[in-house]
């Protein structure tokens, strides 16, 4: 039961994927092709646009992306644990409620270190 | 469907294994028909409903009631000369708006949209939802970055940076769902909300088992980040046209920028979708029964008629629950301002994240007692 099913799921994965390309293609045929030098340049308001956009990005994003890596892995753990909850009873909810509170420590702590503060 | 696509194979004496590979084209044309028919009404819906709202008329010439309003944009778009600046990334640039797109379609196969309209029906079907749905932020990322737009690229980050955000608590509200259902199969999460409070003519209505009642809090969260997940006003910071440019598609024009318009408002349906199968009961019906099950059961006395009634009523309950939350996430887009940035994410690393913890200890606790009571 756990397996039946994928075969389909990788057809569809296929299938979206030529979708979008068939789109694309489609669209390659019938549209018109006319380059210009104007048009090749990267849009920024209407200037000549200075400098290469790929510069040094700011801290602040990977610093959520760490905080989210923590808390996504607590959220996988915790599937099984829900899916099972049922049939553990009272063991699994104080275990869970203990877990949980560990990670409201770990919040509270990025908190208070204003990790979460946008600067 | 599947039993009568082998036996069409066998009788016209084509082997069955020939039968089995090509069966999954057969759900993927159902699920890619849907989308487009979704998306093109969705479009038009939400043009209306907004003008509407701001006391406008709305798209009004092409057809009746501007209804071929947006299948004359698609045309138009199709057409257009695809532009590519000399400093782009090619390649990538290319394969950012399929890999926006095509999961979401994924997505649609995964969704139980009546008792058999299952296209891929999973154990893990809810685990794998949010799998598909974050890939979509890879693609965002893809498209600002291989843009090589000062917009595209910021656009691009804010967007993954919100995503990620309001991933976690969407994922720990809909934690509690499993906890109630027991289970992460789609449609097992809906059959969990049959059955009502009690026995008795009112109180087995369906509508009371709904998983709403005890993970409310929850639904309020999942409804919020669900809104940001799909970047819909006023979460929309990853496209704001006013400082952005649109962000992340402000290089893409023609049929890529189509996809990406057509991929987010397929995110928004089957968002919709989703908060209805998991919150408000998917298919079911409100009531005890079927309405048509009721009605006709006196009449026509063919089972087999009766079941078909009933799939079409079960397609038509998800339907209106569903544009009833479209209709409030358009209404919510006519009502609010666009957040600020740092307002953003402190909304959801310092508000929602605990009170997602909190609904499911909440939930945790309610379904401890629940089955301490029913035995």
């Amino acid at each position: 039961m756990y397996i039946s099913g994928y075969g389909i799921l990788i057809a569809f994965i296929l299938f979206s994927f030529a979708f979008a390309a068939a789109a694309l293609i489609m669209s390659f045929l019938v549209q018109p092709k006319a380059p210009g030098i104007n048009k090749e340049k990267t849009y920024e308001c209407g200037m000549k646009p200075f400098g290469d956009s790929r510069i040094q990005f700011d801290l602040k994003y990977y610093l959520y992306a760490l905080l989210f890596l923590i808390f996504d892995i607590e959220a996988v753990f915790l599937f099984p644990w829900a899916v099972s909850y049922n049939k553990l009873g009272l063991f699994a909810l104080v275990e869970a409620l203990i877990f949980i509170g560990i990670l409201v420590v770990g919040l509270v702590y990025a908190w208070k270190k204003d990790a979460l503060k946008w600067q | 469907m599947h039993d009568i696509y082998i036996e069409i194979f066998n009788k016209l004496g084509i082997p069955t294994v020939l039968a089995e590979i090509t069966w999954p084209v057969i759900p993927f044309i159902f699920v890619a028909i849907l989308l487009i028919l979704v998306v093109i009404f969705l479009v038009l819906m939400e043009r209306k409903v907004l003008a509407w709202l701001t006391v406008r008329k709305g798209p009004n010439r092409v057809g009746p009631f501007g209804f071929f309003q947006t299948i004359a944009d698609a045309i138009k778009l199709l057409c257009k000369e695809d532009i590519m600046s000399k400093d782009t990334n090619k390649i990538l640039f290319t394969l950012a708006p399929m890999i926006v797109f095509a999961p979401i379609m994924i997505i649609y196969g995964l969704m139980p949209f009546t008792e058999k309209f299952v296209a891929i029906n999973l154990a893990a079907g809810l685990f794998l939802v949010f799998a598909l749905s974050s890939i979509t932020t890879v693609g965002i990322v893809l498209a600002g970055w291989a843009s090589n737009n000062k917009y595209s690229l910021l656009g691009g980050m804010r967007s993954a940076a919100q995503a990620i955000s309001y991933e976690i608590p969407l994922v720990i509200a809909v934690l509690s769902i499993a906890v109630l259902a027991g289970t992460l199969n789609l449609s097992d999460i809906v059959i969990a909300q049959a059955g009502g409070f009690s026995d008795g003519a009112f109180f087995s209505w369906n509508v009371f088992s709904w998983n709403i009642i005890p993970a409310f809090i929850g639904f309020v969260v999942f409804f919020i980040c669900s809104i940001a997940e799909v970047n819909r006003i006023p979460f929309d910071l990853p496209e704001a046209e006013s400082e952005l440019v649109s962000g992340y598609n402000t290089e893409y024009s023609g049929m890529k920028f189509a996809l990406f318009f057509l991929a987010e408002y397929a995110a928004m349906f089957i968002m919709s979708v989703l908060i209805v199968t998991l919150f408000l009961g998917g298919y079911l019906s409100p009531f005890s029964d079927y309405l048509s099950v009721t009605l006709f059961q006196n009449i026509i006395h063919n089972q087999n008629i009766l079941y078909i009634f009933m799939h079409i009523e079960q397609g038509f309950w998800l339907i209106a629950k569903t544009y009833f939350v479209i209709f409030i996430i358009i209404w919510i887009r006519a009502t609010l301002p666009r957040l600020r940035a740092d307002q953003l994410m402190s909304f959801a690393w310092k508000f929602l994240l605990p009170l997602s913890l909190v609904n499911l200890t909440i939930v945790a606790v309610f379904k401890y007692f629940s089955t301490l009571m029913n035995g």
